[in-house]
């Protein structure tokens, strides 16, 4: 079966392809952090040092994987509007921003929460949370300097270029427990595997698949907005059900 | 297991439900943000619309 992915990438085929989508992945993540949670309070041990708070992990590890994976994304479709010059590929970028700044800041807090009973603080300028601190501080950078520029292009083509060079910032966030002495515990997923018990792996992966379809529903439902917005001149826009009613 | 104990967590209840429970309302905060500013989209494309009609 042949597809035409280009016809995909018109923003006109683009925004009905994805409003049928959306419920997809809300649903589908609705019930995986069910199922997730369900195993990671229920079904999964007390952890002999930690106790409970060991729980606060099923929220805090796919949060921060989140929060580094949708910045390469955002990065990789802001690159993508600059190199190609598509608008869609920049539009996505802005959409993503928002969600990706939120589980930066989700990571950051259940983070500080599990610090307090684990370390006995709540913040401490170590490599693992200055990194991860300064790439919240990269997603509001990127979702000031767009709205700060009028022209919609431009502020592509200008907060691609600091998504880019904010870049170099992921890779350091996952290795600074590696090449810095800090306080924060190694990496929980390894590319050699885990030591975690079956349970508490499989609750921490639903999660993440879960957080996963989460950020997918509402960076799609934000980028209907935005290609609405920006392509409000064009026939198009003006003949959809919506519009017209 | 009762539902006092449960949510106890063995003292480290604050934590944990300060953990979940900040990430249940950023996600429900999310979700009405994106739908309230596509109801405020789509109401500013028909505003255009009829402007654009009288004239």
């Amino acid at each position: 079966m042949a597809i035409n992915w280009f016809k995909y990438s018109a923003p006109s085929t683009f925004y009905g392809l994805i409003g049928k989508l959306v419920p997809w992945f809300a649903w589908s993540s609705a019930i995986l952090f069910t199922i997730g949670f369900y195993i990671g309070f229920f079904v999964a041990p007390t952890d002999a040092q930690q106790s409970e708070a060991y729980r606060i992990i099923f929220i805090h590890v796919p949060a921060s994987i989140m929060s580094m994976f949708i910045y390469l994304v955002m990065a990789g479709y802001a690159a993508l509007g600059l190199i190609f010059n598509t608008r869609l590929s920049s539009m996505m970028a802005s959409a993503l921003a928002p969600t990706g700044a939120l589980f930066a800041f989700i990571s950051l807090w259940t983070g500080a929460l599990w610090g307090k009973p684990m370390w006995g603080t709540w913040w401490v300028w170590d490599a693992r949370l200055t990194s991860e601190l300064i790439l919240l501080f990269l997603y509001l950078g990127f979702i000031a300097l767009h709205a700060s520029i009028d022209d919609p292009r431009r502020a592509d083509r200008a907060s691609a270029l600091l998504a880019i060079i904010g870049s170099v910032n992921v890779p350091i966030i996952y290795f600074s427990v590696k090449w810095w002495n800090t306080l924060h515990q190694g990496a929980t997923i390894k590319f050699t595997g885990t030591s975690m018990h079956a349970a508490m792996q499989q609750a921490m992966f639903i999660v993440l698949v879960a957080c996963w379809f989460y950020a997918i529903a509402v960076a799609l439902t934000r980028v209907r907005s935005i290609i609405l917005e920006r392509e409000r001149n064009n026939q198009w826009v003006s003949e959809l059900p919506e519009v017209r009613s | 297991m009762n539902w006092g104990e449960f949510f106890a967590m063995k003292g480290y209840g604050l934590y944990v439900w300060g953990s979940y429970g900040v990430t249940l309302l950023i996600f429900i905060a999310e979700i009405l943000l994106v739908r309230h500013k596509r109801t405020l989209t789509l109401r500013q494309l028909r505003l255009l619309r009829d402007a654009e009609n009288e004239e």
